[in-house]
């Protein structure tokens, strides 16, 4: 076993919480029991008062931080960059919670696992679900976890739309609320990049209408296709220019050969593509695709955003990184400005980045002093 | 800055609704939270001082101030304040136009170019002035739009801005003595309360 670096939170074992109150859904239907695979790292205070929840985001999972096997090169939890012992989600300070959301594919109750009602694998009559299904399973397993109030609700991207609806759903239960490279709803750009990557996996023969499990097969060229259009949207221009130019990864422009052409570009999109086909599902990406779609944080308060988050008693945070083309810092921006609308407290940066999108899982040095900074001055152990 | 802080805080009710624009590392809005219960905001660009905001526990929300503050709706708030920036703002006449429009009143703050040492300065040396107030050379001055009290003043009747209060701020002790008389000649820096003329 290698040695794990002090900052890390180490071996970490995913805890799985079987919740047999029924969870009633958006859609009318009715969970009777779920499951819900979570990791926490540190430890709840004696006040109950210091923890942090994580709200992932479409990839991402219960595995956030640390090492589940301390095998040399292992890959560590998504966001093991800012959550630890000294760092800024710190470890010494907070009890942070991880739960993979219900419709996710990487333990909890989502298409992947058996619906009891048939003894059939839920496939693709797992019931929609809306983001308010999601806090309403997470308050669940807060209130089994002894969780009274949230210290904060963090996430990024989707996790912060999640986060947001949180402040609203649960209004007394969140003390804190950090918004990260995330928006109240989609621009109809967002939602035709995924229904791009949606047509790109029920194109595929081997998606079955969604029975492939069943089936035995996968439909990974669609999912890898999907998660290729997706990935473009992920980076910036700037970054693909840096990283990989107009670079060859085989072929040559040579005259008088005639080897075929591959950019370095298309070779990461493929790649990044395959290695995403082989571990998530195709159901749970239509899922959470139109979950994604139909989000919109004010629909229910006559699409008046200052009037939804006057209904919150949370204090925010929001980030956003200036080449995020996905979610694109005006769209933070609409959030700080319906929030000071609403008289909440509210602190905005801008990070510079050229990574796009995916900077909100980056370790850029003044985005993790930002929320080192914010999460600094929570006070937890019962202090005023 | 502390030297205006005092001023400052006693031109701002108890418990306002104030947004501080260029706030700086945040502290005037600390001292107002904690001295008048005030609730607000504070606008800032750059990264070091958004640090220095978060640090103190402020709302602190990254922005460039280029001429309109669109985003804010009209009397959003008590009170609009700006200390020692109107000189480096892109459109200063637009900006107070708007502090004025967002705020039912507004606290501005700004070096005065009419001071004595900068008018010897320029007069005597041939050269662009610095002082303690201005301590910039001419290439790296952030400042681009200097005024003088006369000209602060003299805007301000035409555009029908009316001072509730305002405070001639000078640390040298003969330019103290002589502000009261000649304010133009012997302010550093120049405090206005301003609000808009009976709105009829």
């Amino acid at each position: 076993m290698a040695q794990l670096p002090a900052d890390s939170v180490g071996l970490v074992t995913p805890q799985r919480a079987t919740i047999d109150k029924p969870l009633a859904l958006s859609c009318g239907q009715v969970l009777d029991s779920y499951e819900l695979v979570y990791e926490t790292y540190g430890e709840l205070n004696a006040a109950r008062d210091n923890a942090v929840l994580i709200c992932h985001a479409l990839s991402g999972h219960h595995h956030a931080a640390g090492y589940h096997t301390g095998v040399e090169g292992e890959k560590l939890g998504w966001w093991d960059s800012c959550i630890g012992p000294g760092k800024a989600i710190d470890t010494n300070k907070f009890f942070v919670v991880v739960p993979n959301n219900i419709g996710g594919c990487h333990g909890s109750t989502g298409p992947r696992t058996v619906n009891p009602n048939t003894g059939r694998v839920w496939g693709p009559d797992f019931p929609p679900l809306r983001f308010r299904d999601w806090v309403n399973s997470q308050a669940q397993l807060a209130d089994l976890l002894g969780i009274e109030v949230w210290a904060a609700v963090i996430g990024g991207s989707l996790g912060g739309m999640q986060a947001m609806r949180w402040s609203l759903e649960y209004p007394e239960r969140v003390r804190h609320c950090l918004l990260i490279a995330t928006a109240m709803n989609l621009t109809p750009q967002n939602i035709a990049f995924n229904e791009l990557a949606r047509r790109a996996i029920t194109s595929d023969p081997n998606f079955a209408d969604g029975w492939f499990l069943e089936k035995g097969v996968a439909p990974v060229k669609g999912l890898a296709l999907a998660r290729m259009i997706g990935h473009v949207t992920y980076i910036s221009q700037h970054q693909m220019e840096e990283r990989f130019g107009r670079e060859l990864h085989e072929g040559t422009f040579e005259r008088g050969t005639n080897s075929p052409i591959r950019f370095e570009i298309e070779s990461y999109l493929n790649y990044k593509g395959d290695r995403f086909a082989e571990e998530f599902d195709a159901n749970t990406y239509l899922l959470i695709t139109r979950m994604l779609d139909v989000y919109d944080l004010a629909r229910e308060y006559d699409h008046d955003a200052v009037k939804a988050f006057s209904h919150a008693r949370a204090r925010f945070l929001v980030v956003s990184f200036t080449t995020d083309w996905r979610f694109s810092p005006e769209r933070s921006q609409q959030i700080v400005n319906a929030l000071v609308g609403a008289g909440r407290d509210v602190s905005y940066a801008n990070i510079d980045s050229q990574l796009g999108h995916d900077a909100f899982l980056a370790p850029i040095p003044r985005y993790v002093d930002t929320l080192r900074q914010y999460l600094g001055n929570i006070p937890v152990g019962g202090a005023a | 800055m502390r030297f205006e802080l005092t001023h400052i805080a006693r031109w701002v009710p108890q418990g306002a609704r104030v947004l501080d624009l260029a706030c700086g590392d945040g502290r005037l809005l600390r001292h107002l939270m904690d001295h008048r219960g005030v609730t607000g905001y504070g606008l800032e660009n750059d990264p070091e001082q958004i640090s220095q905001c978060l640090a103190r526990d402020i709302n602190v929300i990254e922005k460039e101030l280029v001429r309109d503050l669109d985003e804010y709706p009209t009397n959003s708030f008590d009170m609009v304040i700006m200390t020692q920036a109107l000189q480096v703002m892109r459109y200063p006449d637009i900006i107070l136009e708007e502090m004025l429009r967002v705020g039912r009143e507004c606290i501005v703050t700004f070096p005065n170019f009419g001071q004595l040492r900068a008018r010897t300065y320029l007069a005597w040396r041939g050269r662009m002035p610095v002082t303690r107030s201005l301590p910039f050379e001419w290439y790296d001055t952030p400042n681009i739009h200097l005024c003088t009290v006369a000209d602060f003043e003299a805007h301000c009747r035409e555009r029908s801005y009316r001072a509730l209060n305002q405070q001639m701020l000078a640390e040298h002790p003969l330019y103290r003595l002589g502000k009261g008389l000649l304010p133009n000649l012997f302010t550093e820096t120049a405090v206005y309360h301003l609000t808009r003329n009976s709105r009829t």
